[in-house]
């Protein structure tokens, strides 16, 4: 009774503020989001367009990079950065698909968490330490042993034999294909580990109850299920290893060079731009190496819409077949 | 919308606001070039605990020096690569050299030690051109009829991200080779028609002692550090010289300072018996009529290291200037330096 009754339209007047406060704060986020990419967007234009007016198309289509004669196109970059993601992805996919399935159904339960750990540790890794790592440690063992044996077995087959030629230098585009896999091994993994586990336990249980192996439970039951999930953590690893730079300066071999041969040096956009943009003098230069970033950006995009587009279309036979 | 409005202002403000360089009271604070990094740190904490004055420098490389310096958000910048008397002028800058390096070839061929291989411009231009590719080219076993060089491919190692050193290199190259100059040319980067690229000193370095038949460009200090594998150079009189501090002082002593626009000169293949041929000082640009009240402090400063830090300097394995071009360089800061109208120098 002597409880202090706040009077019914001083509350609701209350509790409208607030909520009026929330929405607000919610929608600025969001859309502070939207303005930095703008204004990134906006930035790279702004900042690439002296060379993009100079070169036109030809940016897209020469692989000439050279800062003496103010001549410059991307092509190189492009295709050292579409080559090496596809490498990573090439060797981490199947991978962390190994480990996802093992954490989710295999493994013992009181090592899930353990093995859990050590792979997210694996993304806390600093990058510049991955690059270290690929060219003191990894760099060598390659040129020691790897290589020369794929030159070797690989090198005279047919069609695919291109790919394994020239002398072994250690790093280059395979070896920075190497470290790109690792780096995005545990973002994959830890995607592909949460949408399998949750994967209905009653679908699952009834699979094996109708004598389906692990094997057909996981490639029928938990894969069709998890398949937006399972795609949606290919595409953030994607992202990443085409944005990724420290590592790849130190192991790619930083040549303006398409040569065809995965163990020849190659370059990445990132890389480039990591490379020469701190040394880099006069408008032309300066604004081709901006427009290099616009052309990563682009790019990204591309395969972010390319990923849902999937997606969609998955999501509509799927549907249609129910 | 007006508290939207509102919050990303705010949150602009922040943003922006971390990158504003703060201004810490009497400090000199300075940007440019990396090559000269370690000993301008070494200088500034040896100078902070004699006279309490820091240096705040930023090693963001020539061209971000450059452009801080233009944009007067530092109180001097730095490059390694000396500005065109013309652009001088244009911008209302001073440059002067302020430490001296240099670069040397390293090469890993089986059995060859340090200093045993000797090579002239004309043929390491030929090697990173791709037209020597083995170890027993013809070309090489002139200059060297002692060793027994092995039937090996050579496999040239480039710095591949824009540095001072490959500027000193490409441009060394140039002025031997008309060839070089005319499909390269000279720059902190250009594109090498052979050869992998390595970052920095310690990835050519490496890539370098990893690869059987190597051969590599690092700064003098590294290979001094590293007891790398270098090769000896032919200079301009036709003497073969080893990389060593007095190789390219001789360099700088013999160079003409005194004829050189806003010491616009490049120390690569100068005069002398004993210069090294791919030596190269480091640059401060200042503006010739500053706005900036710290200008005197650094004025003070770069004498101290000057004078008192040429032995912190050659602690660092970097060269200090000759005596007689500090004497010239004090004279322009005389003659053409003053902040806001007013001679700083000498200082009082």
């Amino acid at each position: 009774m002597s409880a202090v009754t706040i009077p019914y339209k001083v509350q609701l007047r209350r509790e409208a503020r607030t909520e009026r406060l929330f929405r607000v704060g919610a929608t600025a986020a969001a859309l502070l989001v939207l303005a930095l990419l703008a204004g990134v967007l906006l930035a790279l234009v702004y900042g690439g367009w002296p060379a993009l007016k100079t070169f036109r198309f030809g940016f897209l289509t020469h692989t000439i990079w050279n800062p003496v004669t103010e001549q410059f196109g991307a092509l190189a970059a492009l295709y050292g950065t579409v080559i090496t993601s596809l490498i990573a992805m090439i060797m981490a996919v199947p991978v962390a698909f190994g480990i996802a399935v093992f954490l989710t159904e295999t493994c013992p339960l009181w090592l899930r968490t353990p093995i859990g750990t050590c792979i997210e540790l694996l993304a806390a890794v600093p990058s510049i330490v991955f690059g270290i790592w690929g060219l003191f440690v990894l760099a060598p063992v390659l040129q020691h042993w790897v290589q020369p044996w794929l030159i070797d077995v690989l090198g005279d087959l047919p069609l695919i034999g291109k790919l394994f030629r020239g002398p072994p230098f250690g790093i280059g585009l395979l070896t920075a294909g190497f470290v790109l896999a690792v780096m995005v091994l545990p973002f994959i993994t830890s995607v592909m580990r949460e949408v399998f586990l949750s994967t209905p336990r009653s679908l699952k249980e009834a699979a094996y109850g109708l004598g389906a192996t692990q094997w057909e439970v996981v490639w029928d039951v938990v894969l069709p299920n998890a398949r937006a999930g399972v795609i949606g953590g290919i595409m953030l690893g994607l992202g990443r290893a085409l944005g990724e730079t420290m590592a790849v300066t130190f192991v790619v071999g930083n040549a303006h060079r398409i040569s065809g041969s995965l163990l020849a040096p190659g370059t990445t956009i990132s890389a480039s731009i990591a490379n020469e943009f701190t040394e880099a003098v006069g408008t032309l230069y300066t604004s081709s190496l901006i427009a290099l970033g616009l052309l990563l950006f682009v790019l990204t995009f591309i395969i972010i819409a390319a990923a849902r587009l999937l997606l969609l279309r998955l999501e509509a036979r799927h549907g249609a077949r129910l | 919308m007006h508290r939207t409005i509102c919050l990303i202002a705010m949150a602009a403000a922040a943003l922006t606001g971390a990158w504003t360089p703060v201004a810490l009271g009497d400090d000199i604070s300075g940007a440019g070039a990396t090559f000269p990094y370690p000993i301008y740190a070494k200088w500034a904490e040896a100078y902070k605990q004699k006279t309490g004055i820091g240096l705040n420098y930023q090693s963001i490389g020539s061209g971000g020096g450059i452009k801080q310096i233009e944009a007067s958000t530092v109180t001097f910048g730095a490059s390694d690569k000396p500005l065109e008397p013309a652009d001088l002028k244009q911008n209302g800058l001073v440059q002067w050299p302020q430490i001296i390096g240099g670069v040397v070839p390293v090469i890993n061929i089986p059995g060859i030690k340090p200093g045993d291989l000797v090579l002239d411009g004309a043929t390491l231009a030929s090697i990173y051109l791709g037209e020597i590719s083995r170890w027993n080219d013809p070309a090489i076993k002139k200059l060297n009829p002692s060793l027994n060089l092995p039937k090996l491919d050579i496999a040239p190692v480039y710095r591949s991200d824009g540095s001072g050193t490959n500027y000193l290199f490409t441009n060394y190259l140039s002025q031997v080779s008309p060839n070089f100059s005319k499909t390269i040319g000279a720059n902190t980067s250009v594109q090498w028609p052979v050869g992998i690229g390595a970052k920095g000193n310690e990835g050519v370095a490496n890539q370098t002692t990893q690869t059987g038949g190597a051969i590599g460009y690092v700064e003098y200090a590294y290979v001094k550090q590293t007891n790398m594998t270098f090769a000896r150079l032919i200079n301009r009189d036709g003497k073969a010289v080893a990389p060593e501090a007095k190789a390219f002082q001789a360099a700088a002593a013999n160079a003409d300072w005194a004829h050189a626009d806003g010491y616009y000169l490049i120390l690569t293949n100068q005069p002398g018996a004993t210069s090294w041929p791919i030596t190269g000082a480091s640059f401060i640009l200042v503006h010739a009529d500053s706005k900036d009240a710290h200008t005197a402090a650094a004025l003070k400063f770069f004498d101290w290291a000057y004078t008192q830090g040429q032995s912190l300097a050659e602690g660092l394995d970097y060269v200090p200037i000759p005596a007689p071009v500090i004497k010239l360089v004090e004279k322009t800061w005389q003659d053409s330096l003053t902040v806001n109208g007013k001679p700083v120098w000498p200082a009082k």
